[in-house]
């Protein structure tokens, strides 16, 4: 078979830290190929240097047998490679086929309507469904992805390289996304896609390419390996993929959350109607398709979002109070004697500051104690260096700002922080996003610790298979309401999957 | 193997941010050492173009300016402390991201409030009563004119930096309208030197020096604000709300307080700026008082990324450069602008070396190159 691409001993470093050391690989002519890694293991940058965002250190790219240099996008699309960034790069206020055809210079005259009737030959080529004339700020996610795939498809490429692409999309959309990649895989086109998702892997790609921190590790037929095997090959060593899951025990009602509804300033719904109790010693799990209401749910039971309606009940372990949290500031809530702990989503923008040392950010939930004026960094300072110990932060002193730690380090001395406070209702939002296995093991016996502890844990999570194994139960938002509250021992990913679209489905058939 | 490359060739010159790697600070200091030097030798090349004369001498010239004397050096001292006290008091609004450009009107109250209390009191009040009566005044009226804006940004979220200009004029059009009151001698427009034969509220002279108490109020204003920055509850606060308004919620600091109250501080230390500079040193007051010390005081506050200790240095960097500019106009009878060419580009020179104090450039070979 003939090599599409062919990397040879592209390096790349960043000062001195390697992202690529060495690795060459190469990608068949109508073939999928998987990029496997773990977060850091230099998946993206290497595929950022085929399609010219980088420039390599060192090392040679191959296209059809030739030497080819490639130093923008413009280049890479001469050779006719197109990427699909994990983030959009879309104009909201633009159509569908306006930013497909935005940048493109071929020489013709603008017209927008042609462009319009190529993107839906694309479009059913392939079987995409889309509508040229849609703005992007009224798509979904999956559609604004469809719409970067033919963005790439239109200028002809051959070679499509997909950074994470399931990342924000449920079970069904990515099923249909995987459909139409196989089509365009016996069209002849070479489909390269970036993930750390196994089960993905396995059932999509023809064959996988490994990466670990930055080097090669091999390329295995998918058809010869299993889930074991390649997490091997990904960590290192032998890693157990079985997430500890205990009986709550002793189960009583913590935190209950009655008919909470909250409007945003610009008069959106974000939360509708929201009920649900969380009990002491188990994990309730959150999922839903991102932006469906996870954020403002957490920050409502923070003390973070004002409400419209709806109450909030804490119930006291020690004397039994039942008390309502519903417009306390988070101060207020803290002098009520509730600890009330919250990992939130965004951890250098929300959680931690990014240009303060790991001892100032000890301080921020704990600073104004004692009467004092001046600060007292002795304490902070003492828990800074016993999460340091316990946790295994990589970091050169507590002094060091925690922008210049790694992910999984930051978000260690964050859980670190809020579990310090022996809480009694733990919040974490997508606490392992961004982080390798074996942190996100850390963070996951965290938060057993803390169940078993009795903390009701409130567990917001993207990848299903992980909220099926962790949780006791889970909750499902669709669209800011409630769709369902499975039991997640008994429940699939497909009935969550459906849950997660199901109001949606129902309001669009309401509406027609 | 073809070469279809020839019009394209590998990028030679990388530029990486020194993210986890920070310039060690010895490396650091010594790049903004060499940008000097070589903002010398350019300004140097530009002197000989300009006007023919020793560069060299020019610089002895402007080293004359600050230092030649024992009263240039306790004027270069003063400059240097009323830049210093105005700077020290936007960088906490600064450092809280809240873009404070008023400190020019703020000041100018201040200085109105010290003028009106010498003018009204100044003959009549003993002086242990007065002085302290002037300083509040002079604080109460340039924390008026720092909240102002602060609570309509907190209120209403509008754009301090526009609002705190606009209080700029504001301040001047009151003090040209109280300089009609005050003129003396009538029809002369200015008020002339207050109370003169009385020097009643005047600062005293102390040590024979008569800035001397200035500068060692700025000084002990320095060390204080170094000391609330940095080991206080209320500059911890100020750091959380300029980095981050999210943590700042997330946290429970109310930022709206946080805001009045540290425009309060800010306005308050303008305010004892103007004191110091109509009851210090003019002993009268127009519209040109604080002469756009309050826009300077945002570079030296810049410069020494706010903090304070440090802006003691670029207070004096600044300061130095005008005086010095300022002697070489006239020593050599050049026109005003040759100076602020030299400035411009002593300026430029200093604060691009921070680029390169943030970032590193790396010069590559062409790997093809090499293997041939």
């Amino acid at each position: 078979m003939k090599a599409a691409i062919e990397l040879k001993n592209i390096t790349k470093t960043f000062g001195s830290v390697y992202a690529n050391k060495n690795v060459s690989l190469s990608v068949n002519k109508g073939e999928i190929l998987s990029i496997l890694g773990e977060n850091g293991s230099g998946k993206t940058t290497l595929m950022n240097m085929i399609s010219g965002i980088y420039f390599p250190d060192e090392g040679q790219i191959f296209i059809d047998g030739e030497e080819v240099i490639i130093r923008s996008p413009k280049d890479a699309f001469k050779y006719k490679i197109g990427m699909i960034h994990q983030h959009f790069k879309l104009v909201d206020v633009f159509t569908a086929a306006e930013n497909i055809i935005l940048g493109l210079e071929d020489g013709k005259k603008f017209d927008i309507k042609a462009a319009a009737k190529r993107v839906k030959e694309i479009g059913e080529r392939y079987g995409f469904i889309i509508d040229p004339m849609k703005k992007i700020y009224e798509m979904s996610v999956s559609e604004k992805q469809t719409v970067e795939i033919i963005r790439v498809l239109y200028r002809g490429a051959d070679i499509l390289i997909l950074d994470e692409p399931t990342a924000v999309l449920t079970p069904q959309e990515t099923q249909k996304l995987f459909a139409v990649l196989r089509r365009m895989r016996d069209d002849g086109k070479s489909i390269v896609i970036i993930t750390h998702k196994l089960h993905e892997v396995l059932s999509l790609s023809d064959r996988v390419a490994v990466l670990r921190k930055g080097e090669y590790i091999g390329t295995v037929n998918t058809a010869e390996t299993d889930e074991i095997k390649l997490t091997e090959m990904m960590v290192g060593q032998k890693v157990s993929l079985n997430i500890e899951r205990d009986e709550p025990e002793n189960p009583k009602e913590r935190l209950e959350v009655r008919h909470i509804n909250c409007i945003s300033r610009e008069g959106v719904p974000l939360l509708k109607d929201i009920s649900f109790t969380a009990h002491s010693g188990e994990i309730l799990g959150i999922a839903g398709i991102a932006g469906s209401g996870q954020r403002e749910l957490l920050e409502s039971i923070a003390g973070l979002q004002r409400l419209n309606d709806g109450e909030i009940f804490y119930h006291d372990p020690k004397s039994g109070k039942v008390e309502n949290l519903r417009d306390k500031t988070p101060m207020q809530i803290r002098d009520m004697g509730v600890r009330l702990s919250f990992v939130p989503e965004d951890r250098l923008g929300m959680g931690l500051v990014g240009n303060m040392d790991i001892v100032d950010n000890m301080m921020l939930r704990s600073y104004r104690k004692g009467k004092s004026v001046f600060l007292e960094r002795k304490g902070p300072r003492d828990l800074a260096e016993e999460i340091i110990e316990r946790l295994k932060v990589v970091t050169p002193s507590a002094n060091t700002p925690v922008r210049r730690l790694s992910g999984g380090n930051v978000q260690k001395i964050l859980v670190g922080r809020e579990i310090a406070s022996s809480p009694t209702v733990l919040m974490a939002a997508y606490p392992v996003r961004g982080l390798d296995i074996n942190s996100s093991y850390t963070i996951y016996n965290l938060l057993n610790e803390q169940k078993r502890r009795g903390a009701a844990v409130i567990f917001v999570g993207e990848d299903l298979d992980v909220l099926l194994e962790l949780c006791d139960r889970i909750l499902v938002l669709c669209g800011g309401k409630v769709s369902g509250i499975v039991d997640a021992r008994a429940t699939t990913k497909e009935e969550i999957g459906l849950l997660m679209t199901k109001l949606q489905e129902e309001g669009q058939n309401n509406a027609e | 193997m073809q070469n279809n490359d020839k019009h394209l060739h590998e990028p030679r010159i990388q530029i990486t941010k020194r993210g986890r790697e920070a310039m060690p600070w010895y490396k650091a200091w010594g790049v903004r050492a060499a940008a000097i030097v070589l903002a010398l030798i350019v300004c140097a090349v530009i002197i000989v173009f300009l006007t023919g004369y020793n560069p060299i001498r020019v610089y002895s010239e402007m080293l004359k300016g600050t230092f030649g004397s024992s009263r240039k050096i306790w004027n270069t001292l003063q400059k240097l402390a009323m830049l210093l006290c105005i700077s020290l008091a936007v960088t906490p609004a600064f450092k809280m991201k809240f873009w404070n450009i008023g400190a020019e009107g703020q000041t100018l109250v201040g200085g109105l409030a010290a003028a009106a209390c010498m003018i009204y009191f100044g003959e009549t009040v003993p002086g242990i009563i007065l002085f302290p009566l002037m300083a509040a005044s002079c604080m109460l009226a340039g924390m008026i004119w720092g909240i102002i804006p602060a609570y309509f940004k907190a209120k209403f979220n509008t754009n301090e930096t526009l609002f705190t200009l606009m209080m700029n004029y504001v301040a001047m059009q009151i003090v040209s309208f109280c300089i009609v009151f005050w003129e003396n001698p009538k029809d002369s427009n200015t008020v002339g030197v207050i109370n003169r034969m009385t020097e009643g509220g005047w600062l005293p002279t102390i040590f024979g020096q008569k800035y001397l108490l200035n500068i060692l109020i700025v000084a002990v204003l320095t060390v204080a604000m170094y000391i609330y920055l940095r080991y206080s509850k209320q500059g911890y606060e100020i750091s959380v709300v300029g980095e981050s308004e999210n943590t700042a919620r997330y946290v429970g600091i109310n930022v709206k307080k946080v805001i009045l109250r540290t425009m309060a501080l800010s306005g308050a230390l303008c305010g004892i700026a103007g004191f110091l500079l109509v009851s210090g040193t003019d002993h009268t007051i127009n519209t040109n008082t604080v002469g756009g010390m309050g826009f300077t005081a945002i570079m030296v506050s810049w410069l020494a990324k706010f903090n304070p200790i440090v802006m003691a240095l670029t207070s004096f960097l600044i300061v130095f450069l005008e005086r010095g500019a300022g002697e070489i106009a006239t020593t050599f009878q050049l026109n005003e602008s040759v100076s602020d060419i030299l400035t411009g580009i002593i300026l430029f020179f200093i604060i691009g070396s921070e680029f390169f104090v943030q970032y590193k450039i790396n010069f590559r070979k062409g790997h093809k190159e090499e293997k041939v």
